[in-house]
């Protein structure tokens, strides 16, 4: 037995044999409903949602603006954790001008969190 | 189509020979695929069923389908309420064609110990053709298998074409049928004529 020059040939044989794999059945089950099972579409089974309830109302809500308070001040904390920690690891080694800029950067953060309280968002309502 | 006898002769000879409609109906029923679906306690059984012990996936019905789009048999696992009934209906006309039902103990035979409920279907063979029922309150998980395997019988015996011919590859007989309204006093139509009739008592 010889071994094929062309090493790729056995890809080319594998991506036939798997589309010819999914393709063959679902040809088959093509054909077989064209021959033997009668199409019967109705109302219930073209139903979008498929529940023995009926669906009610419209998917397109409105929701609630406020909830992008929430979202902002969760970004506030979240991105002050992820710059926080290196600065931590590497507050040794740190410049002055570097030390200044992290520290305006938690000044904005923090103002920030100063506008939200104002705004009353921490309190619960 | 082959004669019974050379069929048998050719096995001797070790020729095994079939016909589409054996290959069609031998896959269709080493696959059914029922909803998941339960009612009542009998649910409590058939889930029994579907579980190691009692092992419903010899018979390759252990795929549970949790949408109607799914499966291809519903098992009527216990009471239906009137309330629950049109549901019941619309979720077998969303089952794709074929579709089997297998009323599962007394309670959706014919009501069971709740026939006299005000709130209770008194069968729900009222409303949809069912294929196989089971007698018991419940009945134990053995009762689902024989059901299970009688189905199994009834499909295989299906013809592909000519008038006794399966009812999904019959043009004429519906997919669908129509579900009830709730009513002022009862559901509306309290059954349907076509599938269901007041059995005649003489006295």
């Amino acid at each position: 037995m010889t071994v094929p020059s062309n090493s790729y040939l056995v890809l080319v044989v594998l991506m036939v044999v798997a589309v010819a794999f999914a393709a063959v059945p679902l040809t088959l089950a093509w054909l077989w409903s064209k021959f033997y099972s009668p199409k019967k579409p109705g109302k219930d089974k073209n139903a979008i949602y498929e529940c023995g309830l009926e669906s009610k109302g419209d998917a397109w809500i409105q929701f609630k603006s406020e909830y992008y308070l929430y979202a902002i001040i969760f970004l506030v904390f979240d991105v002050e954790t992820i710059f926080l920690l290196p600065f931590a690891v590497s507050f040794g080694g740190l410049t002055v001008g570097a030390f200044i800029a992290m520290m305006v950067f938690l000044l904005l953060l923090v103002e920030g969190l100063v506008w939200a309280w104002q705004k009353g968002v921490l309190t619960w309502k | 189509m082959i004669d019974e006898g050379l069929r048998s002769e050719l096995q001797k000879q070790g020729v095994f020979t079939t016909t589409l409609e054996e290959v069609y109906n031998w896959g269709r029923a080493n696959s059914v695929w029922p909803l998941t679906f339960g009612l009542a306690c009998c649910a409590i059984e058939m889930i029994a069923a579907s579980m190691a012990r009692f092992d419903m996936a010899r018979f390759g019905a252990e795929v549970f389908r949790p949408s109607p789009r799914q499966a291809d048999l519903m098992i009527v696992a216990g009471t239906v309420t009137k309330k629950m009934a049109p549901l019941v209906v619309r979720l077998y006309n969303q089952m794709p064609e074929p579709k089997y039902v297998i009323a599962m103990g007394a309670c959706a035979i014919s009501g069971g110990p709740f026939k006299q409920g005000y709130n209770v279907l008194k069968g729900i063979d009222r409303y949809l053709p069912v294929d196989v029922v089971i007698p018991g309150c419940p009945p134990r998980p053995e009762a689902l298998i024989h059901a299970f395997m009688t189905l199994q019988e009834k499909i295989t015996g299906q013809k592909l074409t000519g008038p006794e011919r399966a009812r999904h590859l019959d043009p004429n007989a519906p997919s669908e049928f129509p579900v009830p309204q709730y009513g002022e006093k009862d559901l509306e139509p309290p059954s349907n004529p076509k599938l269901w009739q007041p059995p005649n008592v003489q006295t």
